[in-house]
């Protein structure tokens, strides 16, 4: 498929999807993240994909909304528009997410870096949620999301500020799992979808949506959804393969079944 | 294009000049800016691999200009915030060799600036003078970071608490500068060196430095860890291949900075 705003690549198992509109430090417009979601959606029926890398360029993974599309638009215009719709799709990916995100991770960009399940962070990395200095606030999960990530009192800081933290705060805060040099933080995320692409990929499916079921749920309902993941996964080719391959003090075969 | 410094690129070497010789080229607000411009200009500049950084007339920098502060209530946290700290900042954020040519005194944020330099060559007439504890106040603009960690934690509060001068004898002695020239060949042996310091593998320069200053907050597993990415870095590089090339061969290496 042709996309204008987003580049897209696969191999070995990994599909990467790139934002490019380098020239606007990848402004988020309605179009960008159609296809975004619409590339996420492929990939995640791709039976050779296991993994999505999301990445911008060093500058940038998205500096934000694209504010043009919205300066103008009133309330009801965006309303019905409903942009936040296709975001809500972005959380029904089931294969996981690596966000390898560099520079502005700001806005739109920071709450799609929180759609994704794991966060390799270049040490330029500024991340942030300033909507609140345009007199408005977050659509797309900042408020919610960032508040799972961090916790209320940082997240407030955070919101009410509008000021952006920096890639090593934001790793002892737990919203990126690792900060590496700008120079790696691609090849970092790519070492590690490697390393994921080669587990089962039903286990790997199943645990995603556990884990983030321990947002939604309460803790016993929460036990119930993991115990009935972990006997379905019993049933799988890959557990007996998983399980023979270590007895037999080999590496496993995984297909997929 | 600049009014309080010089900026000249010629061999390699970007030369920038503290250019307020009647005011022994203390910091005013445009300062400030001209040399974080000069200092983001010698970044982007490919022709650019080393970045000396000297001062008009008899002084390096006497610090803050007091006549620009004097009277009225003064906002030394906001002031600092705004102006200094990005300075130092910048210099550190600069991934080529910075050398201070210290011409002359260098006092109070003067010191500070030629601290957070990567080197310093000093003319004989130079001198420090850690000048804060004189007007009752700390040492600023990273004096406090980089003092104790270039002459250790004993000399350095000797220096801030006392704000004794410090005649470039001295500063050789305790490491506080790196060389000491003669007063009238200083600006050309200056150049010489920085000279040299651009003919170096460049990239592999801003790593060192990067990974250097980063090491002084980090723990060894972390350095250990740091190092071996910019190695990955440094290890794809032009200048790395031409280093091994002409080892191989036995001749001298060719560098280009890539």
């Amino acid at each position: 498929m042709a996309y204008e705003y987003i580049l897209t690549a696969s191999e070995d198992g990994i599909g990467i999807i790139t934002l490019n509109r380098p020239k606007i430090l990848n402004a988020l417009n309605l179009q960008l993240v159609d296809e975004l979601v619409a590339e996420l959606e492929r990939m995640d029926r791709d039976p050779d994909i296991r993994v999505i890398i999301l990445t911008g360029n060093d500058k940038a993974f998205a500096a934000g909304a694209d504010i043009n599309e919205m300066a103008e638009a009133s309330a009801i215009e965006i309303m019905k528009r409903d942009q936040f719709a296709v975001w809500d799709r972005m959380s029904l990916i089931s294969k996981p997410i690596i966000g390898a995100v560099s520079g502005f991770v700001l806005g739109g960009g920071c709450e799609l870096m929180m759609n994704c399940d794991i966060v390799i962070a270049s040490e330029t990395a500024v991340i942030g949620q300033p909507e609140i200095k345009l007199g408005v606030m977050p659509g797309a999960g900042g408020t919610q999301r960032l508040t799972r990530a961090v916790g209320l009192r940082k997240a407030m800081e955070m919101l009410l500020t509008g000021e952006p933290i920096s890639a090593k705060e934001a790793l002892r805060y737990g919203l990126v799992n690792r900060v590496v040099p700008v120079e790696a933080y691609f090849q970092e995320a790519r070492k590690l979808a490697k390393q994921i692409a080669a587990q089962p990929p039903l286990a790997v499916q199943v645990i995603k949506k556990a884990v983030h079921k321990a947002d939604d749920l309460p803790l016993g309902e929460g036990m119930d959804y993991e115990r009935n993941g972990f006997y379905l996964l019993l049933a799988s080719e890959d557990r007996k393969e998983g399980m023979q391959a270590f007895l037999e003090k080999r590496k496993p075969r995984f297909t997929g079944n | 294009m600049y009014e309080t410094i010089l900026y000249e690129v010629s061999e390699g070497v970007a030369v920038v000049t503290l250019n307020r010789p009647d005011k022994f080229n203390a910091f005013t607000e445009l300062m400030h800016k001209e040399i974080i411009a000069a200092l983001k200009d010698a970044q982007k500049d490919d022709a650019v691999r080393c970045i000396l950084l000297t001062g008009a007339g008899r002084a390096f920098n006497a610090g803050q200009d007091l006549g620009e502060v004097s009277g009225g209530e003064v906002d030394f946290g906001g002031f600092l915030r705004k102006r200094y700290n990005p300075m130092i900042l910048q210099l550190q954020k600069t991934e080529k060799p910075i050398v201070a040519a210290v011409n002359g005194v260098a006092a109070g944020a003067g010191m500070s600036l030629a601290l957070a330099c990567d080197i310093r060559l000093a003319s004989e007439k130079a001198s420090f003078v850690n000048a804060f504890v004189s007007i009752g106040l700390v040492p600023d603009s990273g004096g406090c970071y980089f003092l104790p960690r270039i002459v250790g934690i004993g000399k350095a509060l000797e220096l801030a608490m006392t704000g004794e001068k410090v005649s470039a004898e001295e500063a050789l002695r305790i490491g506080l500068v790196n060389k000491v020239y003669p007063a009238e060949s200083f600006m050309e042996e200056a150049l010489a060196y920085a000279r040299k310091l651009a003919a170096l593998p460049t990239r592999g320069i801003g790593l060192i430095k990067r990974t250097m200053y980063k090491g002084l907050e980090m723990g060894l597993e972390e350095t250990l860890e740091y190092e071996a990415y910019a190695q990955e870095v440094a290890g794809s590089t032009a200048d790395h291949k031409e280093g091994v090339a002409a080892f191989m061969e036995k001749r001298a290496p060719r560098f280009t900075g890539r």
